[in-house]
């Protein structure tokens, strides 16, 4: 089992034949990924890497069955090709592209609030199922299959703790880069509680930052539901000063409840097993499964 | 990107939002002239002159002052233009002041009391809507209300498909305890200030004080306002606004070739691929025994020639007594980045002079560490993360 990608999903990746679309769904289809086409307006009916294009989304449904798509447009068209996702039916949206204005996020954020579907990023690494699915930009290579689920903000961090967790002879059922923005599509405890209901997933890595307060949210959640699996946690940022943006642009501390010490108080009170140094993530999840 | 008062007045008053007028000046004599036009416009017979900084607290800091005549306007501008500011937002040495703003007296008596209240526009980070928060109590630091006073902070949170509405510009003229003219003065304000928040991309806005003259107009004292950087793509005039002087050298220059840099305090640099990942390096840093020295993602693309960029930017900080290079490579070959740091390191000849720790895991991590162990250079090179902490514990000892 696993959550949002599978064998199975039917992939298209809009923004194609850009140079950024056309490397990594290279990559993606290298890895065995079930890529079935993608969308470029104005250049539909051309093939590319041997997938058909087409010029919209609905036309990506309707002839190729599409149900997931990777979003790699520029950030001034990327609100507009999350909505004609949504608009078009599909289920599961990720939107790796960075740099999305905040007012063009409001507004697709609300529009595909009552629509069937869900938006993972933007601004993340994507979604990968090992041996199944690679639906993002992360090496594949690192993610072995197993029983760890991965949540993170962070796209070298996930690859970090994967490479820890797989080091200690165990593997990933999926990681859900869920993004660094102040506007995501699905919050740390929408991604948790995916996994909290996975048969496969035995123990959740929750890789968090500075900034918001959805680690609060998912702890708490995690709490309240009877802390069914273990959960590791780890907070990037204790050492960033107030008021900065660090890198994501949703990593800025604005009080005293989004600083990493007051988002790891939280969890180690809701029974998360919180780690100080990102280097020992693996350990720990080695240690509460054993 | 943060904009000085009188920018962000501009934007307010171009969007048909009531400001406290006043013109920028760059030296007293400047400044003087400033007063003498300001009172033909306004008649406004004493001028407060304002310290143009990028921080807040600029009053209690010395940076704000009235003027009762044009004498004191030559005197009080002459004092603040080329003070070291020190605000409880600054570091200790303060920020040099280079503008002021001689702005008009709006605390002028009349038929009724002055009042001050608080206002701001910002996003709602957990409903993903635009919300405006307001109180009664202004002119206060708005986390001291929030402290002692809670239920006296109110917000308004707005519906992005149909904008603010009348019944909520209302509510907050309600609230704010308004009646009469000033009640429609204020329904006014506050739609003109949404509009200007929307039309000008901005992520914050903090107009504190909000004012009720003695004749009932509402206006904006001061205006705190931040764009979002993501969106200055299309506005153009607003990037122009952009004062360089305000920010920290070396970052100007990061951003120049590319890099995300944020300069901090400390004594270990570190060079990493990734947001988290840097946040993660820095902590590691600190466990180490060290104090991370910046913030810097190289992102994807860690060649030659950004490394060796990287390598400039950090060692311009004359505190760095050493640098942690942390890649984990997915994309990015970790051997190229080897040759990169090889590369940087002979092409900068003596300009390296503090001990490098590079730690390269992922794609051809083998081989990066090969090629760093026999490129003959004083680099020490680790795999694991841990590794990379004891390396930074070893070199600082």
């Amino acid at each position: 089992m696993s959550v949002l990608v599978n064998k199975d999903s039917k992939i298209i990746v809009q923004g194609f034949t850009g140079s950024e679309g056309t490397f990594h769904a290279g990559q993606m289809i290298d890895y065995g990924t079930n890529v079935v086409g993608g969308v470029t307006p104005g250049k539909g009916g051309q093939e590319h890497l041997g997938k058909p294009v087409f010029n919209t989304v609905q036309e990506a449904v309707e002839k190729a069955g599409a149900d997931t798509t990777i979003i790699f447009v520029p950030p001034a068209f990327a609100a507009d090709a999350i909505m004609e996702a949504a608009d078009a039916g599909i289920k599961v949206i990720i939107t790796i592209t960075e740099g999305i204005p905040v007012a063009d996020m409001i507004k697709a954020f609300n529009y595909i609030k009552g629509k069937d579907c869900r938006l993972i990023g933007p601004n993340c690494p994507g979604v990968i199922t090992p041996g199944e699915a690679k639906v993002g930009i992360m090496p594949g290579f690192v993610f072995k299959a197993g029983e760890v689920g991965i949540v993170s903000k962070s796209g070298t961090l996930t690859y970090e703790a994967a490479d820890q967790v797989v080091r200690q002879g165990l593997g990933i059922t999926t990681a859900i880069g869920i993004g660094g923005d102040p506007i995501i599509g699905t919050t740390t405890k929408e991604a948790v509680e995916l996994l909290m209901n996975d048969d496969a997933t035995k123990c959740i890595v929750m890789i968090g930052e500075i900034g918001g307060n959805l680690e609060a949210d998912a702890a708490r959640w995690v709490k309240e539901t009877g802390n069914k699996k273990p959960v590791v946690g780890f907070i990037a940022g204790e050492t960033a000063p107030k008021g900065r943006t660090m890198g994501h642009a949703g990593a800025i501390v604005g009080g005293a409840d989004d600083t990493a010490e007051a988002k790891k108080a939280i969890m180690k009170e809701c029974g998360i097993h919180v780690v100080d140094s990102p280097a020992e993530i693996g350990k720990k999840v080695a240690e509460v499964l054993s | 990107m943060n904009l000085h008062e009188y920018q962000g007045k501009e934007i307010l008053a171009s969007h048909g939002v009531r400001i406290q007028r006043g013109i920028v000046a760059n030296t007293a004599s400047e400044a003087v002239a400033a007063a003498k036009d300001l009172t033909a416009e306004t008649g406004t017979g004493w001028h407060v002159i304002k310290a143009q900084v990028h921080a807040g607290g600029r009053g209690k800091g010395g940076g704000v002052k009235l003027a009762k005549n044009l004498q004191e306007v030559e005197e009080i501008a002459g004092q603040i233009i080329g003070m070291n500011l020190v605000t409880p937002q600054t570091s200790a040495e303060g920020k040099l002041v280079r503008k002021v703003l001689v702005a008009e007296d709006v605390y002028y008596p009349g038929d009724s009391e002055t009042s001050e209240f608080y206002m701001s526009v910002l996003l709602n980070r957990g409903t993903g809507k635009n919300m405006i928060m307001y109180s009664t109590e202004g002119g206060m630091e708005i986390e001291v209300v929030a402290e002692k006073t809670p239920h006296l902070i109110f917000t308004e949170e707005i519906d992005p498909s149909v904008g603010l509405q009348g019944f909520q510009a209302r509510r907050i003229a309600f609230n704010l305890g308004l009646s009469g003219t000033a009640f429609k003065e204020m329904v006014k304000f506050v739609s003109a200030l949404y509009t200007a928040y929307v039309k000008s991309d901005s992520s914050l806005f903090e107009i504190n004080p909000v004012l009720k003259t003695s004749d009932d107009k509402i206006l904006a004292v001061d205006a705190k306002v931040t764009i979002d950087d993501n969106a200055l793509f299309r506005h153009k005039d607003i990037e122009e606004m952009r004062d360089v002087t305000e920010e920290n050298p070396i970052e100007v220059e990061a951003k120049a070739v590319g890099l995300n840099y944020v300069d901090l305090d400390g004594n270990v640099g570190c060079m990493v691929n990734g947001a988290g990942l840097a946040m993660a390096t820095m902590d590691l840093i600190k466990q180490a025994g060290g104090e991370p020295a910046n913030f810097l993602d190289v992102g994807g693309t860690a060649d030659a020639k950004r490394v060796e960029e990287a390598f400039r930017i950090i060692l311009k900080d004359e505190n760095v007594k050493a640098i942690l290079i942390n890649i984990f490579g997915g994309i990015v070959r970790c051997d190229r980045v080897a040759q990169g740091v090889v590369d940087a390191y002979k092409n900068m000849g003596d300009a390296i002079n503090v001990p490098i720790i590079v730690r390269l895991q992922g794609t051809n991590a083998e081989v990066a560490k090969e090629l760093i162990d026999n490129s003959g250079l004083a680099v020490h090179s680790a795999v694991m993360f841990q590794e990379a902490a004891d390396k930074v514990k070893e070199v600082l000892a």
